[in-house]
């Protein structure tokens, strides 16, 4: 492992700038942390977790896929990609780099997304140990270790020192570019582990249970409990938004008076003109709609994906609904209905 | 407070005066209670909680509820008697299907931050009820508030700090629509910027003004209608403190048009919707403009 004091983790930060754009958790001044470009002054948040998941770096809100400029009877397509610049992000928790899997099962299959596929060529994702989970964490419940993050290199935050090791060939290349001194010992990481482990069992959703409903989905489609859980949903699109897995797109036409932007855009489930087509929407009340959300990270997702589950328990949905409804609510409840 | 909540609404529901009750569901910690409609006493007794984090207005479901056959009983802290007027005056509720019950509040908690009232409440303008068909606990007095000390340091900036306030706040938003699908002054059945045929519809920005167009035209539909009753800037995923664009609105009006507080009651013309020779011509708007 790589280790440097933390006091030099501006340093670190630096060499890494110098090269390429990075990324890292900072505090918003509001209580909470985002993902902020390094620059001199910008610190390491102390926060659980970036109140906006990290998909943006990959699947950002909004994107232009292509141009098209309208002459007489003429149309000009202009293909508007360009090749995305090297960046690289800090501070990733478990979860978060859980969703990229879930992302790239999507967006990396065929047909392959070139948008998307740019920038995760380029993005390189050093990831961040937790140590201090938050009661509205559930990552265990789908068997993620909050304390040995995935993605090309992760580091650990232990005692007055930054560790950090590499997990693939472009995690390494990062690091064995920057000159930091390496260590064998690694005591203070794996009693923080060991730590960590601790607070993660005795967490209040520490005994939620995923359940298998792919072999039920009947059941649970047409379970009751659907009718009470959506019946105060406001429709809105915040659990969607602050969702690291949530992957639904729409793709919109814009005029800018010069030519035509063709662009996509998150979208919502829990949207009135999700999935719209030519006879209208499928999903026609709340309660159908709200029910997608959930079935889809479920039932349907592991249906099609070998039982991984949609759904990476970052608890972000938990503390973002405006009526505090959200997906453990809906496992417990469905859970109940279909034993 | 809750156990005599729980009891009333129990005895309520049993008498047949109402056939359903419109409050608050316990969750998984004590700060994220759902709001709920409960049929039956068992369910009351195991799940119905009325605590520091029963923030929810649940005025504008009444929209929906007092549409439906029978009669619903609804809990009403103070602020949310006021949207609860205002919608009576809109001929959003059926007030006859509606039994009000107002309740004591004492000010909501933070949900992000414990230790703090919420920011509505720490500004709380009014603990009086203003419409119930009883009450339980008290009711207190309209507050003077410092409601306006943020719109007041806005108004005191210059016309570029101002704009660099509003871009630094807006340009946050990811259009998740809560604080307007939360608001119960919007209660139009199809929003125009949900409406993929009216031109202006748009789930994300489209070019980077957009979203400032968003909040700006939705400050004024709601201008004079706005209760400030706070839910925009409480469900808010980005922090946006959205409620300062209609307490700005809420000042105009007051200092145009003479002290207005939308919902204090149900018969009053709002001073938007009415002419008096004293009204403010619209020249003003250059007068003021170059302050
Ligand atoms: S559903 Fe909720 S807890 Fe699960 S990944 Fe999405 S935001 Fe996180
Ligand atoms: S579950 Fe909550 S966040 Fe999601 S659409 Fe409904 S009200 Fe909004
Ligand atoms: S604004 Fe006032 S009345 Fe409303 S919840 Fe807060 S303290 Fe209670
Ligand atoms: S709630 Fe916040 S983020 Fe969502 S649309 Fe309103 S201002 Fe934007």
């Amino acid at each position: 492992m790589y280790k440097l004091n933390l006091s030099e983790i501006n340093a670190f930060f630096a060499k890494i700038a110098q090269n390429e754009k990075l990324y890292i958790p900072a505090d918003n001044g509001k209580g909470g942390a985002r993902y902020t470009e390094w620059a001199e002054g910008v610190e390491l948040s102390n926060a659980c977790n970036t109140e906006r998941s990290a998909k943006d770096f990959f699947f950002p809100q909004t994107e232009n896929l292509v141009d098209f400029k309208v002459n007489g009877k003429k149309i000009e397509v202009i293909d508007s990609r360009e090749e995305c610049e090297d960046f690289v992000v800090f501070g990733v928790r478990a979860c978060d780099v859980k969703s990229f899997e879930i992302l790239d099962s999507v967006y990396l299959t065929d047909p392959i997304d070139s948008y998307y596929k740019n920038r995760r060529e380029h993005g390189t994702v050093i990831s961040l140990a937790c140590s201090a989970p938050e009661e509205t964490c559930f990552c265990r419940t789908f068997g993620i270790d909050a304390t040995k993050p995935a993605g090309d290199a992760r580091a650990y935050i232990a005692g007055d020192s930054l560790y950090i090791e590499a997990l693939t060939e472009k995690g390494s290349a990062l690091l064995s570019s920057l000159g930091i001194a390496e260590t064998d010992d690694t005591a203070a990481v794996y009693a923080q582990i060991a730590e960590t482990e601790k607070k993660l069992a005795e967490l209040p959703l520490a005994a939620l249970e995923a359940k298998d409903f792919t072999k039920k989905q009947l059941d649970a489609f047409n379970a009751p409990v659907w009718a009470g859980l959506s019946q105060t949903c406001l429709g809105c699109g915040s659990c969607t938004f602050v969702c690291p897995t949530c992957q639904c797109y729409d793709i919109k036409d814009f005029d800018t008076g010069h030519g035509i932007k063709r662009f996509r855009c998150w979208d919502s489930c829990m949207y009135s003109d999700f999935t719209m087509m030519a006879h209208g929407t499928p999903r026609n009340t709340q309660l159908e709609k709200f029910r997608q959300r959930f079935m889809h990270k479920l039932v349907y997702y592991p249906m099609n994906n070998d039982g991984v589950y949609g759904c990476v328990g970052c608890g972000r949905c938990l503390k973002k609904c405006p009526i505090s409804m959200n997906i453990v609510k809906v496992m417990k409840s469905l859970g109940e209905v279909t034993e | 407070m809750q156990k005599v909540m729980i009891e009333r609404a129990a005895e309520l529901l049993s008498s047949g005066k109402v056939n359903r009750v419109l409050g608050w569901r316990a969750g998984l910690f004590a700060h994220d209670n759902t709001p709920s409609v409960f049929t039956d006493a068992a369910d009351l007794q195991a799940n119905f909680v009325y605590n520091e984090f029963c923030g929810a207005n649940l005025s504008k479901y009444l929209v929906k509820e007092s549409d439906k056959e029978g009669t619903v009983a609804v809990f009403l802290k103070p602020c949310d008697t006021y949207s609860f007027n205002q919608l009576i005056a809109e001929h959003k509720i059926k007030r006859d299907n509606v039994y009000a019950i107002g309740v004591q509040c004492n000010g909501m908690k933070d949900v992000n931050d414990r230790e703090k009232l919420e920011e509505r409440c720490a500004s709380c303008k009014s603990r009086k009820h203003v419409a119930y068909d009883e009450l339980i606990g008290e009711s207190g007095e309209i507050l003077d508030s410092n409601r306006f000390d943020m719109v007041e340091k806005l108004e005191n900036m210059t016309s570029e700090e101002r704009f660099e306030f509003w871009r630094g706040e807006l340009s946050r938003c990811v259009r998740c629509n809560a604080c307007r699908n939360v608001c119960p002054a919007c209660t139009c059945e199809k929003c125009i910027f949900d409406n993929p045929d009216s031109g202006s519809a748009n789930k994300a920005p489209a070019d980077p003004f957009e979203e400032n167009l968003f909040h700006i035209i939705r400050a004024f539909h709601v201008a004079g209608r706005c209760t400030d009753c706070g839910e925009c800037s409480r469900v808010c995923p980005e922090n946006i403190p959205l409620h300062l664009l209609n307490r700005k609105f809420i000042k105009d009006i007051n200092e145009l048009y003479g002290e207005y507080q939308a919902g204090e009651t149900v018969n009053e013309r709002g001073p938007l919707v009415n002419y008096t020779q004293g009204d403010a011509e619209p020249s003003v708007v250059y007068e003021r403009g170059n302050s």
